[in-house]
C-alpha cells in the first residue's frame, strides 16, 4: 500500500450564496486508503467530494490531488479529473449512447486511445462489473443496479488513481444495492483509493480504513470503523448512528 | 357482432352520435354534394388538356397551361437552352436529401457530399466556368431557388442557432447579451422587413465596391431568421438535458466543448425534433417571401407565368400546382421527423 497522501484538503471553505457548505475542512487521504463519509443530508459530504474533482469550485483553502493543486484554473482541473473517477447517485449514464459507447467515449476523446483499444478496455471492465453481455444495449434497457455497475466500469476505463462515490446506492431499489456494493468491495480489496459518501454501514465496516462523520459543513469525527460504530465519541455522531440503526446492514 | 358491423356501428356513432355531430355531418355532406360534382366537372369533364391559350375559353380547368408553362414555373426566366442545368441542380439537391435520410449516413463524408453538392449546384446555376454560359443570379428562378434557399438557410442557420442557443446560456455577460439581442431583434422583425433591410438598406450602408449579390443578401436575411427561431427551439432542448449529464462528462475529463458536442447537444436536439421540424417547414415556406425583393422563387415564377397575355391567366391551376410542390416538400419533412422520433 502506498502511504503517501494522494488527496489533501486544507482549510477548505465553500459557500452557496449565504449558505456556508464547507467550514474549514481538513482531510488527508493516503494512496490505497478507503474512506467512508457519512452524515445527515445537507452536512456537506457531497459538496466535499465534488470539490475534489472540481465539479464545485471551492472558495478558499487548498485541495491537492495527486500532487496537483486544484485552482479555478481549468487546465489543472482537467489534469486532476484524469486521475479521479466519479460515480453518481443518479448514475448519469449517457442515454443516447450504447453501454459500450458510454465506456469508450471519454477514452477516445479525452485520452486519445484508438477505438479498438478503448473497446477492449471497456469490455474488460464491463466483465469486471459482471455485465459483459449488455455492451450493445442502451442505458434505458438496464436495471438501476446494472446501470450503476456500468457507471463504475465507465469510470474505471479511464484508469483512475482515485475513485469518488457519491451515494452510489441511494437511488437503487433495495434488492439491487448489494450487486453494486459487491463491486465496490472487490475494488477496495484490490487496493483502489476510494472516497465514498454512503450510508451503507455494512460496507463501511467491511472495507473502510476510516469513517468520517460530517455535520454542518465540518468533519465532526473520524475513526476506524470498529471504533466509530462501537464507541462514537461525539454526541451528534451518536444521534446520527441511532437513526441509522433501524436499517439492517446490507453487506456482512 | 361481426367486425364489419362493429366498424359500421362506430362509424355511425362518430357521424350521428349526438345532435352537434349530426348537424355537422349533414352540413358537411350537403357542402360536399354541391362542391364535388362542380369540382369534378371543372377539373375533369370540362378540363382542357390540349391546345394553346385560345382553347381555354370554357368553364374548365386549363391544365394545358401547366403543360405549356411547367418549365417556366420550375425554372423561371433561366435561359431555355440551358435549363438542363437548374434541372440537374434540383436532381442533385433531392438526391443528396434522400441520401442523408438514414441515420447511418450522418457522417463526415455526407457533410462533404453536401458541401460538394451545393458548390456544384452554384457552379451549374451560375456557369461562367468549364465552358458553361454565365447566367447572372437575376435570371435564376423557380424550384432551384426555393430548394437552394431552403437548404442553405437551414444548413447555415443551424450551426449559427447552436452557437446562439449555447451563447444565450453563457456565463459571460457580453456573449449572452449579443446572443439575446440578435435573437430578440430578428424575431421581433417580420421576415419581409428583414428581407427589405438586407436588399435595400445594407447596400446603402456598404461602400460602393462592396456590392453583395441580391440572392446572397436574401439568403443572409433568411439565415438570420431561421437561426433565431432554431436557436430558441434548441435552447428549450438544452434546458431539458439533466445537469448530471454534463457533470458526468466533465468528471470523465471531457473538455467543455466535447461535453457540449458529444453529450449535451445530441440529447438536446433529440428532445426537440417536433418543434425543429415545425421551424424547418416554416423556413421552407418563408423562402417564398423573397419575391418581395425581386427574386424568382417557385411561387413568383408561377405568378410571372400567369402574366402571359396569350393565356387566360388560370390562377387556380397554377397555384394548385405550386402548392402541390410545397406540400410534397413539407409533408416529406414532417413524415421524416416522425420516423426519427420513433427511432433510437
Amino acid at each position: 500500500m502506498n502511504a503517501s497522501p494522494v488527496v489533501t484538503l486544507d482549510g477548505v471553505q465553500k459557500w452557496y450564496g449565504e449558505y456556508h457548505a464547507l467550514r474549514g475542512v481538513q482531510l488527508t487521504v493516503n494512496g490505497g486508503e478507503r474512506i467512508v463519509i457519512c452524515g445527515p443530508s445537507g452536512s456537506g459530504k457531497s459538496t466535499l467530494i465534488r470539490c475534489i474533482n472540481g465539479l464545485e469550485p471551492h472558495d478558499s483553502g487548498t485541495i491537492t490531488v495527486n500532487g496537483i493543486e486544484l485552482a479555478p484554473d481549468l487546465k489543472r482541473i482537467d489534469e486532476v479529473r484524469r486521475e479521479v473517477g466519479m460515480v453518481f447517485q443518479s448514475f448519469n449514464l449517457f442515454p443516447h449512447l450504447t453501454i459500450l459507447e458510454n465506456c469508450t467515449l471519454a477514452q477516445i476523446w479525452a485520452r486519445q486511445r484508438p477505438k479498438a483499444e478503448a473497446e477492449e478496455i471497456a469490455r474488460h471492465f464491463l466483465a469486471r462489473v459482471k455485465i459483459p453481455e449488455q455492451a450493445l444495449k442502451y442505458p434505458g434497457q438496464l436495471s438501476g443496479g446494472q446501470q450503476q455497475r456500468v457507471a463504475i466500469a465507465r469510470a474505471l476505463c479511464m484508469k483512475p488513481k482515485i475513485m469518488l462515490f457519491d451515494e452510489p446506492t441511494s437511488a437503487l431499489d433495495a434488492e439491487m444495492v448489494n450487486e453494486v456494493l459487491d463491486i465496490m468491495v472487490s475494488l477496495a480489496r484490490e487496493g483502489m483509493t476510494m472516497i465514498c459518501v454512503t450510508h451503507e454501514m455494512g460496507f463501511a465496516r467491511a472495507v473502510a480504513d476510516r469513517v468520517l462523520f460530517m455535520d454542518a459543513g465540518q468533519i465532526v469525527e473520524e475513526n476506524a470503523p470498529a471504533e466509530f460504530f462501537e464507541r462514537p465519541r461525539h454526541e451528534r455522531t451518536r444521534a446520527f448512528l441511532g437513526k441509522l440503526a433501524v436499517r439492517p446492514a446490507a453487506v456482512g | 357482432m361481426s367486425a364489419a358491423t362493429t366498424t359500421r356501428h362506430s362509424l355511425l356513432r362518430a357521424l350521428f352520435g349526438n345532435l352537434a355531430s349530426s348537424l355537422g355531418t349533414v352540413a358537411i355532406g350537403a357542402f360536399l354534394l354541391m362542391a364535388v360534382p362542380h369540382l369534378f366537372s371543372w377539373a375533369v369533364i370540362n378540363g382542357v388538356w390540349q391546345g394553346g391559350g385560345d382553347a381555354c375559353t370554357g368553364d374548365g380547368a386549363c391544365w394545358s397551361f401547366l403543360r405549356a408553362k411547367f418549365r417556366f414555373i420550375l425554372f423561371g426566366i433561366y435561359p431555355p437552352g440551358e435549363q438542363w442545368r437548374p434541372a440537374a441542380v434540383v436532381v442533385i439537391l433531392i438526391a443528396l436529401t434522400l441520401w442523408t435520410l438514414p441515420r447511418s449516413h450522418w457522417t463526415q463524408r455526407t457533410l462533404g457530399l453536401w458541401i460538394g453538392g451545393v458548390v456544384l449546384s452554384l457552379v451549374f446555376m451560375g456557369g461562367g466556368i468549364a465552358g458553361l454560359q454565365a447566367v447572372p443570379t437575376a435570371a435564376w428562378g423557380g424550384l432551384p431557388i426555393t430548394l437552394l434557399l431552403t437548404v442553405l438557410s437551414l444548413a447555415l442557420g443551424f450551426p449559427l442557432a447552436t452557437l446562439l442557443a449555447v451563447g444565450r446560456r453563457s456565463q459571460l455577460p457580453v456573449i449572452r447579451f449579443l446572443c439575446v439581442s440578435f435573437i430578440e431583434i430578428v424575431r421581433a422583425l417580420p421576415l419581409v422587413s428583414l428581407l427589405f433591410i438586407a436588399a435595400i438598406l445594407v447596400p446603402l450602408l456598404l461602400p460602393e465596391w462592396l456590392t453583395i449579390d441580391n440572392l446572397a443578401r436574401a439568403l443572409v436575411a433568411l439565415t438570420a431568421s431561421s437561426a433565431a427561431y432554431l436557436a430558441e427551439v434548441l435552447r428549450g432542448g438544452l434546458e431539458g438535458v439533466h445537469r448530471g449529464q454534463a457533470e458526468a462528462a466533465r468528471a470523465l475529463s471531457l473538455s467543455h466543448w466535447q461535453t457540449l458536442r458529444l453529450i449535451v447537444l445530441p440529447q438536446a436536439i433529440r428532445n426537440v425534433i417536433p418543434p425543429l421540424t415545425n421551424t424547418a417547414v416554416v423556413v421552407v415556406k418563408n423562402t417564398s417571401l423573397v419575391l418581395v425583393v425581386g427574386l424568382f422563387d417557385l411561387l413568383s415564377a408561377g405568378r410571372a407565368a400567369l402574366s402571359d397575355p396569350a393565356w387566360p391567366a388560370p390562377y387556380a391551376e397554377t397555384y394548385l400546382a405550386v402548392a402541390l410542390i410545397y406540400f410534397l416538400i413539407c409533408f416529406g419533412i414532417s413524415r421524416y421527423s416522425r420516423s426519427l422520433e420513433t427511432q433510437r
